[in-house]
């Protein structure tokens, strides 16, 4: 059941990383490009937590570090930290909240975008600020935030609930 | 801590070493993938580009009809002008470097993948090592210049588009020889005509193309005459040095779909 549910995340997340450098790089929406393996890593991680965020994270960066021949370990540094930490909201505070995908989206765009500027700057490679921060940030958000809708329901078509989650307390109780 | 490690190694290995290589070997087995999902959304970046060419073909049309009238008169006089350019280059016997586009092979490649954030203007393509593609190759459309090959894997090559922070271009004016440094500008598909001093000429209408200098040891590796853009907007303030310049590109970033990589057949100048 777990090998299973690991084979559906590796082909999820494989196919939005060849989406996203093959398609939807190159779609530019008032001036805003949508970031679907971004999206789509965030709902993975909601529906099966950290672990699997984290994991899904790096074989995604790598795929998208070979792919658009980048430095490697860059994308996958990213997104590692981004599937854990949005996992681990999952786990906890976000299980079940209607908003949280939304919420999760929102901010991780954000903190994506700042780490990746960061890094970049770092590595001694252009990292324009004014561009990233004031030019296409919240266009990229409100892409990414449309893109959650149909992407948060098919990962969830498509891998169902965590096996073992319906014996979960579904809120947190003080003992004694 | 792999991605750290990844990344560590990455950039402190030269670009012969061992995670290059699987980089590159990575890229060849992505390919095919890359490729379908091209196809697949082929049609659908097809009709939506459709669409928006009809709504604006009325006016296009009028406006490609006056250029036409004016760039057949063009081509009488530039006809006349390279025939005797041609016999006065025989009679000095003048030896050129590498020129555009007689002494380049072209290699065409279709656009296979593109940097994930948009800040980032790279694509990737189709051609690499083995199709003779090197490092610094000028990339070319129909329509004019693209950028260069940053990184050569043996199946695909790297290309920063001239819209990258990181890239400038040698450039001058066509009409009027006033030169400058063609780098990005405001947005993401916008250039601008940098370093161009308030004494030189700029007018909007004009094309700038490449200004391909040579000096002794080193030459541009843009070969001269490959056009960038036309001026768009001329100002000049009191309090800057330098005139700014407002060029609209020749070439369309945003549906970039295949790119001619020119490769010299003319062997590289070693540098001593």
């Amino acid at each position: 059941m777990i090998a299973l549910d690991a084979v559906k995340v590796a082909a999820i997340v494989f196919f939005a990383s060849i989406a996203q450098v093959s398609i939807f790089s190159s779609v530019i929406v008032l001036g805003g490009t949508p970031d679907l393996l971004l999206v789509t890593l965030v709902c993975v991680a909601l529906l099966r937590g950290s672990i699997y965020g984290a994991t899904a994270g790096f074989a995604a960066g790598l795929v998208v570090d070979i792919a658009t021949l980048e430095t490697l370990g860059v994308t996958s540094l990213l997104l590692t930290l981004a599937g854990y930490w949005i996992g681990r909201y999952g786990e906890t505070t976000g299980r079940d909240r209607a908003h949280a995908p939304f919420l999760s989206i929102a901010v991780v765009t954000v903190l994506f975008a700042a780490g990746a500027l960061g890094l970049d700057f770092l590595l001694g490679e252009s990292a324009p600020a004014r561009r990233v921060l004031l030019e296409t940030l919240f266009q990229g958000i409100g892409l990414n935030l449309i893109v959650t809708v149909p992407v948060y329901t098919l990962c969830r078509w498509a891998l169902g609930s965590e096996p073992g989650r319906a014996d979960h307390p579904r809120e947190v109780r003080l003992l004694g | 801590m792999l991605s750290l490690l990844l990344l560590t190694v990455y950039f402190r290995e030269s670009p012969g070493g061992g995670l290059h290589g699987f980089q590159s070997a990575g890229a060849t087995v992505l390919r095919p993938f890359e490729v379908a999902a091209e196809r697949v959304a082929r049609p659908f970046r097809d009709a939506v580009g459709w669409a928006g060419e009809v709504l604006d073909a009325k006016s296009e049309n009028e406006k490609l009809r006056r250029e036409l009238d004016a760039w057949r008169q063009r081509a009488i006089e530039g006809q006349f002008a390279q025939e005797d350019l041609d016999q006065l280059r025989r009679l000095l016997g003048y030896r050129s470097g590498a020129r555009f586009p007689t002494d380049y092979r072209a290699v065409a490649a279709a656009v296979i993948a593109r940097a994930p954030s948009q800040y980032e203007q790279q694509v990737v393509v189709a051609a690499g090592s083995s199709d003779g593609i090197r490092q610094h190759a000028p990339v070319v459309t129909p329509d004019g210049l693209v950028g260069r090959v940053t990184k050569v894997a043996r199946n695909a090559a790297q290309v920063t588009l001239l819209t990258d922070e990181s890239s400038f271009v040698a450039a001058l004016d066509l009409q009027t020889r006033a030169d400058g440094l063609v780098r990005h500008g405001q947005g993401t598909s916008s250039l601008k005509l940098d370093r161009v001093s308030k004494e030189q000429v700029v007018e909007p209408g004009n094309a700038i193309v490449t200004a391909g200098w040579k000096s002794d040891r080193f030459s541009s590796i843009y070969p001269r005459g490959i056009p960038i853009g036309v001026v768009t907007h001329v100002n000049q303030l009191d309090t800057d040095l330098y005139k700014q310049v407002q060029i609209e590109p020749f070439v369309d970033f945003g549906s970039l779909d295949s790119v001619i990589v020119l490769v010299s057949k003319k062997p590289e100048p070693v540098i001593p």
